[in-house]
């Protein structure tokens, strides 16, 4: 295993490897997001309370909880690239970012679409909303910092720094519906073993939640592939990747 | 210690050292993080005096009161209870039992006079036909 991790970190095996696992997210994603599409916008039933209108969860909160895994990823990544110095855990750490910020984009304006017909607002300050805010900044400062800096392995450096000081966020925007009256509701899991959502309505959520995942997997993977062939266009194996054997 | 070491000790020092001002910033802003205010709350005088804020609760059932568009309605957290007065457009999932927050200020007479009245869902999903088996089996208790 410990063999197989430290192999990963030579460019060349990184992206032969990525390049095989890249249809094992693929199509996994596919599957699964017509199966959820389809199973929660068509077979579901409507909510007691919000009727067809709670039907949006289904793209909601799979992206906001992607914001975040999201985030983890990415921080775990750019530590792991300070500590042990492996070019390729920076890249996974590089190409996370605007995934993430995308998934966070979508997460804040399925959110806006929702709460302005059941709240009565698209937008209020609470702890969640502001704190899931705060996650879109620092994504697009942690893209700043790293698109500021000629040097790859200086941006890296710096974007890395930023991206674990933010992480004190993840708890925030997780508890804050907890530790805080919000606007926004709690969480489904509160109590873990019995999720305040009927079967019918969460079996199509958690399989939107892995369609998600899998689609995560593979952004990252077709662009960690080329963030790779780009960083090492001077060595002999890309240009033979890229000439054609 | 070797190089990566010092490393990793760098690096754990800085998430143990944000990890910490998180802590005390959320401590020294914990007041201003909450939403809204519970009547209980209100009455105990822990809301700003004179000054706008928000009130959240259920709305009592039965208390809803509607003349065109001004409304008054009894806002409970199940212990103490507050008069609200409201004039404008309610939003749909406003009705009996739902809860709500409602920004506004507190008249001398202990009324909440309301500029705006938000509906507050919670975490519970389901169809409409288990909403109402539950509802059956709880007024039979």
């Amino acid at each position: 295993m410990w063999k197989w991790i430290q192999k990963l970190a030579s460019p060349k095996v990184f992206y032969e490897t990525t390049n095989k696992l890249i249809p094992w997210f693929f199509w996994p994603f596919i599957v699964l997001i017509i199966i959820g599409l389809y199973w929660g916008l068509v077979l579901a039933p409507a909510d007691y309370q919000q009727g067809e209108s709670f039907r949006i969860i289904y793209i909601h909160v799979p992206s906001a909880w992607m914001s975040m895994f999201v985030y983890f990823i990415m921080a775990m990544a750019g530590g792991i690239g300070l500590i042990w110095q492996i070019k390729m855990a920076e890249v996974v750490a590089k190409v996370s970012a605007p995934i993430g910020a995308t998934f966070t984009l979508i997460a804040l304006s399925t959110g806006a679409i929702w709460g302005k017909p059941m709240w009565g607002t698209w937008w209020v300050w609470d702890a969640r909303l502001t704190s899931e805010l705060i996650l879109l900044f620092l994504y697009l400062a942690y893209i700043s910092l790293n698109n500021a800096f000629d040097n790859p392995k200086t941006a890296a450096k710096a974007s890395s720094i930023l991206a674990i000081v933010g992480l004190v966020n993840l708890p925030i925007i997780h508890y804050s519906v907890k530790w805080w009256n919000t606007l926004h509701q709690g969480s489904i899991f509160n109590d873990i073993s019995n999720p305040s959502m009927h079967p019918d309505m969460l079996w199509p959520l958690l399989i939107m939640v892995f369609a998600f995942q899998f689609l995560y997997g593979v952004l990252a993977l077709v662009n960690a592939r080329d963030e790779v062939l780009v960083r090492e266009q001077n060595s002999r194996w890309v240009r033979t990747v890229v000439m054609g054997e | 210690m070797t190089k990566r070491q010092n490393r990793m000790t760098l690096v754990a020092l800085l998430v143990f050292g944000v990890s910490l001002a998180g802590y005390f910033g959320i401590k020294a802003f914990n007041e201003n993080l909450l939403y809204f205010f519970t009547p209980t709350d209100v009455l105990e005088g822990k809301a700003p005096k004179g000054k706008s804020f928000r009130i959240g609760g259920l709305v009592q059932p039965g208390s809803i009161i509607r003349d065109d568009l001004l409304v008054f309605f009894t806002l409970t957290d199940n212990k103490k209870t507050i008069e609200i007065h409201f004039e404008g457009i309610l939003p749909d999932l406003f009705r009996e039992g739902q809860g709500i927050v409602a920004t506004g200020s507190l008249s001398d007479e202990n009324v909440f006079l309301a500029t705006e009245v938000l509906a507050k869902h919670d975490e519970n999903y389901m169809p409409p036909e288990v909403a109402e088996a539950l509802q059956n089996s709880s007024t039979k208790e």
